[in-house]
């Protein structure tokens, strides 16, 4: 697929109606997660054939572009059961099978390492401080290949630095910086819309643990 | 809910030192033809738990995979088993039912195909 034609069809998804403050629930732009997930499979060959998770997939955008790139499975996870519904019914439309679960990623109970790549664009901890943490904490737990995730900028140095010593990651690179446009859904965003500067990472599990084979 | 799915989940609540293979109570499952991939097949192999997948599958009505876990031989030689096994870890659907924690019987509803995991508070 190409990727003008995979940002259309994100481009097309329903997202949320009354997104929810304090979960941070904004959509990753079409623009943005074609560009992503197109990256993860042009480049690293993590998407086609594989089990993808996406975390917080919110209305499933970025696990919707896994699946329309090939994933075997796609997982999607979400602790607002709203949010899920409307993925739901967008992986119908676009006639994909995703799997999606209700679940708070802090508290996400998995066995084994089945999942090769998750993908996610996580809280950035502005109301709930130290949940972009978790969600990489966990993420690195579950994937066998590799992890893309968004985060501010302004973190760079203390993601890396985390992510290497804490979280079991073997390496933690840096793709490209990007302007990510979160429009005025709440009311203390005093512009229309607030553009910052966001990060997309690809972090690599360390192999050893876990493994049976 | 796939079993490929079910292959992974397990119930977190705070001491649970077991909690997989949830058990399953189907009351809905579907089936949705999937193009079959016998690459991923054999890759995914031997990251699955034989025993909850086989007994999974026959609570979802499905009875034609053996109980012991087959050899991997059987992958390279064998289409029939392919199918079988492609059968039950990517077109069986729990569409309605429950998930229940094998230690503590707590039961995780599954509702239009999505299990709810959510703990409460004193869960966590
Ligand atoms: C920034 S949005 C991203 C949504 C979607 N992935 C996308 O790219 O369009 C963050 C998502 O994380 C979810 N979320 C927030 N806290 C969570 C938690 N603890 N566990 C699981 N999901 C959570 C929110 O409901 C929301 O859908």
């Amino acid at each position: 697929m190409k990727l003008k034609q995979l940002e259309s069809l994100l481009g097309d998804l329903q997202q949320f109606s009354n997104p929810k403050v304090e979960l941070e629930q904004y959509p990753t732009g079409p623009h943005i997660a074609s560009r992503l997930l197109y990256t993860a499979e042009n480049s690293f060959d993590d998407i086609s054939n594989k089990v993808v998770a996406d975390f917080g997939c919110g209305c499933g955008t970025l696990g919707a572009a896994a699946a329309l790139l090939g994933a075997e499975q796609v997982i999607g996870i979400d602790i607002d059961s709203q949010s899920l519904e409307i993925a739901s019914m967008n992986a119908e439309d676009l006639e994909l099978d995703i799997d999606f679960v209700q679940c708070d990623i802090g508290n996400l109970g998995w066995r084994g390492q089945i999942v090769d790549t998750v993908v996610m664009n996580p809280p950035f901890g502005t109301r709930k401080k130290g949940v972009d943490m978790d969600f990489l904490f966990v993420a690195l737990k579950v994937a066998s290949r590799a992890v893309y995730s968004l985060h501010k900028t302004s973190t760079r140095d203390y993601i890396k630095r985390a992510a290497l010593r804490d979280l079991n990651a073997s390496s933690a690179e840096v793709l490209c910086e990007l302007r990510f446009d979160v429009p005025q859904l709440y009311k203390f965003h005093k512009k229309k819309e607030v553009d910052i500067a966001v990060d997309l990472w690809r972090f690599v599990p360390k192999r050893s643990r876990g493994k049976k084979d | 809910m796939r079993l490929l799915t079910h292959n992974m989940l397990s119930c977190n609540i705070k001491g649970v030192t077991n909690g997989f293979p949830l058990r399953i109570e189907a009351e809905k499952v579907v089936e949705k033809q999937l193009e079959i991939n016998h690459d991923f097949l054999r890759n995914i192999f031997p990251k699955i738990d034989w025993k909850a997948f086989s007994d999974a599958s026959r609570i979802m009505g499905y009875h034609e995979l053996p109980e012991e876990p087959p050899e991997p031989s059987v992958l390279e030689s064998d289409a029939e088993f392919l199918g079988k096994f492609h059968h039950a870890l990517l077109e069986l659907h729990l569409e309605e039912g429950a998930l229940i924690c094998p230690e503590t019987g707590r039961k995780f509803p599954v509702s239009k195909g999505i299990p709810n995991m959510l703990l409460l508070e004193d869960e966590v």
